[in-house]
């Protein structure tokens, strides 16, 4: 006795195939819109600045006049301030990680500051910027300088570091470091002729894409009190300065046409920078798992 | 500390004619060159140790920093503005002549628009995930990942010049009650933002769900939808839970986006067509003035942050703890 006829089965499977295919598309659809997005945003930055783009742009300092604004002093300013926080969060972030995938007790305070980490991860860049202007501008007395702009950075972009480099240091082979051992050397002597060396690709992966992180960052250094006109180069640590991001936030918020195509100019410019970043850091990948043989 | 003890000495048997006198001397020489070379070698150790750990123990001071600094203004703040008028006043006015100190403003500027980006990025993030992990052939999948990947690597005040200038512009062409700043367009662009975050760690979720639960489900009959809606996304839930949550505190997080296209008016107000105050563009406005130090109004910076603070990180607590309940199913 069949409890549902041939008929009345396919219908009923036609029916489950038709819900499958409309819901494949609407899968498709939700992918496409994302990618829509990216090209919308795209071609709107390009067709908005790329024919402001010029050298003058690059060499100009900004200026009340649109036609003569340019990118100089905020070039120059995110330069001095990601190449501060890169190199303080690099070495810090790594030696934490070496800290805690090497030489911690697996226990409760591993894991504590293992939860911490994580949770630095997820709190709001602008707190980062209050941080930074009550501990390096006021307490420590280094006023709203490139210095105390980078070191703000540097604390967002920790936690990046640490966790990029703790997962590629996990992934060195136990066998490596036994044989290291084996042959007399010491912890630190394991460490970094043989662990750091094996990490190292998926280190500065990590590393990249931190200061891609900050070279894009705009609020906390707001916060911070970087300026918004600068017409004038950073000529140290303590100089007072502008980045790249503030720039273009300061000129979108102008009313003037003139100022929003700049800001599109500025955009194209920084987008360049962080694709190039992103592409390095996965040639670099590539290159070096190439490479790397044991 | 270290696992090899530097090397064992050998003593030598003196039939290679050398007094006992020389080789004691030797003996000894020898004692003390690697005595003092043990001797090194563990402090050089332990400096290194010490110094990594304080690396590490950087964290922590970056908390408790961040909670000092935060909790040291609230509290005078506290001591100049009672608690209720905070949690029960629904005027937000510090930088007017006259001051109103209620949160509530600003709290519901940064719901809306952060409810309106995961009403955007959660369908379509869970739906992008079901395709790269269910759908899509592995090549497809490696292309668009990368790409999905490039929308989030996209610095936030770029995402703040096309709300204003590009969303904007389309909404007000649709409806005219729709205000220059407006918490919609904000919102719709902050979804776009936070879309990759939603369906990249959505996506690591399913993809850690076992193939024979798959398979069980094929050899059931069931068809490709059912295996996904049905099997997939409710065995990697805690998981996804998990992404969206941590999506949800990021996007309260957001600063630019909100900071350019949704204004700078704390309107006590659901409604997303007229401008809005959210508490990290109320951080942003105060510090571009120029509000002295030590005043009530700069002492608002640090009250907000703090509830800002305490919001997310309750978040991605949240999040943890459903990230640790789906991994001990599976692994």
């Amino acid at each position: 006795m069949a409890l549902i006829t041939e008929v009345a089965f396919h219908a009923h499977m036609r029916k489950r195939k038709i819900r499958g295919y409309v819901f494949y598309a609407l899968c498709l659809t939700a992918v496409a819109l994302g990618l829509v997005m990216l090209a919308a945003l795209l071609y709107n930055v390009l067709s908005e600045g790329l024919s402001r783009l010029s050298w003058d742009f690059i060499t100009n300092f900004p200026s009340r006049f649109p036609e003569r604004a340019g990118i100089h002093a905020a070039i120059l300013g995110s330069i001095y301030v990601v190449s501060i926080a890169g190199l303080v969060a690099f070495s810090l972030g790594v030696g934490a990680a070496i800290y805690l995938e090497e030489y911690a007790q697996k226990g409760t305070f591993a894991s504590f500051i293992q939860l911490n980490i994580a949770n630095l991860a997820g709190v709001p860049s602008i707190v980062y910027g209050i941080l930074g202007l009550e501990i390096f501008v006021r307490i420590m007395e280094l006023g709203k300088s490139v210095i105390a702009g980078g070191l703000t950075l540097a604390l967002l972009v920790l936690p990046i570091v640490i966790i990029a480099s703790q997962e590629a240091i996990r992934a060195v082979p136990p066998s490596l470091k036994e044989g290291g051992f084996a042959l007399g050397a010491t912890k630190w002597q394991v460490v970094r002729r043989l662990v750091l060396p094996y990490a190292f690709p998926g280190i500065l992966t990590g590393a990249i894409l931190a200061v891609s992180r900050a070279v894009g960052e705009t609020a906390p250094l707001i916060v911070m009190g970087a300026l918004t006109f600068v017409p004038f180069a950073p000529d140290g640590p303590m100089s007072r300065f502008t980045v790249l991001p503030i720039q273009i936030f300061n000129w979108v918020s102008r009313p003037q046409e003139g100022f929003h195509v700049a800001a599109a100019a500025g955009i194209i410019v920084l987008l360049v920078v962080l694709l190039t970043m992103n592409a390095f850091a996965v040639f670099l990948r590539h290159k070096f798992q190439k490479g790397t043989q044991w | 500390m270290s696992q090899i003890d530097g090397g064992r000495i050998k003593f030598g048997s003196g039939s290679d004619g050398v007094s006992y006198m020389d080789q004691d001397k030797q003996v000894l020489g020898r004692f003390q060159r690697m005595f003092g070379l043990r001797w090194k070698r563990n402090l050089t150790e332990a400096f290194i140790k010490y110094g990594l750990f304080l690396c590490a123990i950087l964290s922590i001071f970056t908390t408790a920093g961040i909670i000092a600094v935060l909790l040291f203004e609230a509290i005078q703040f506290f001591q100049e503005v009672s608690i209720f008028e905070f949690l029960g006043s629904t005027k937000w006015t510090p930088l007017f002549s006259s001051k109103h100190f209620g949160i509530w403003p600003l709290v519901t500027g940064t719901l809306l628009t952060s409810i309106g980006a995961m009403l955007v990025a959660l369908p379509l993030g869970l739906l992008s995930a079901i395709y790269l992990s269910e759908y899509a052939p592995r090549r497809v999948r490696a292309t668009l990942k990368p790409i999905l990947e490039v929308l989030a690597g996209i610095p936030t005040v770029v995402y703040g010049y096309f709300a204003l200038l590009f969303v904007t512009p389309i909404l007000r062409s649709i409806s005219d009650n729709i205000m220059v700043f407006n918490g919609l367009s904000a919102a719709i662009v902050m979804g776009i933002m936070i879309l990759p975050m939603v369906s990249s760690l959505s996506e690591d979720a399913m993809q850690a769900v076992p193939r024979s639960l798959r398979e069980g489900a094929y050899a059931l009959g069931a068809t490709q939808l059912e295996v996904a809606t049905k099997i997939v996304v409710p065995a990697a839930l805690s998981g996804i839970v998990a992404a969206f949550i941590l999506s949800m505190s990021r996007a309260i997080g957001e600063t630019m986006i909100v900071a350019i296209a949704a204004g700078q008016n704390p309107n006590f107000t659901f409604n997303p067509f007229v401008p809005i105050e959210t508490m990290t563009a109320y951080i942003v406005q105060v510090s571009m003035g120029d509000t002295p130090t030590g005043t009530i109004e700069f002492k608002t910076i640090f009250t907000v942050g703090l509830s800002l603070f305490v919001m997310t990180l309750i978040m991605n607590l949240l999040s943890q703890y459903f990230v640790k309940r789906f991994r001990e199913v599976y692994e």
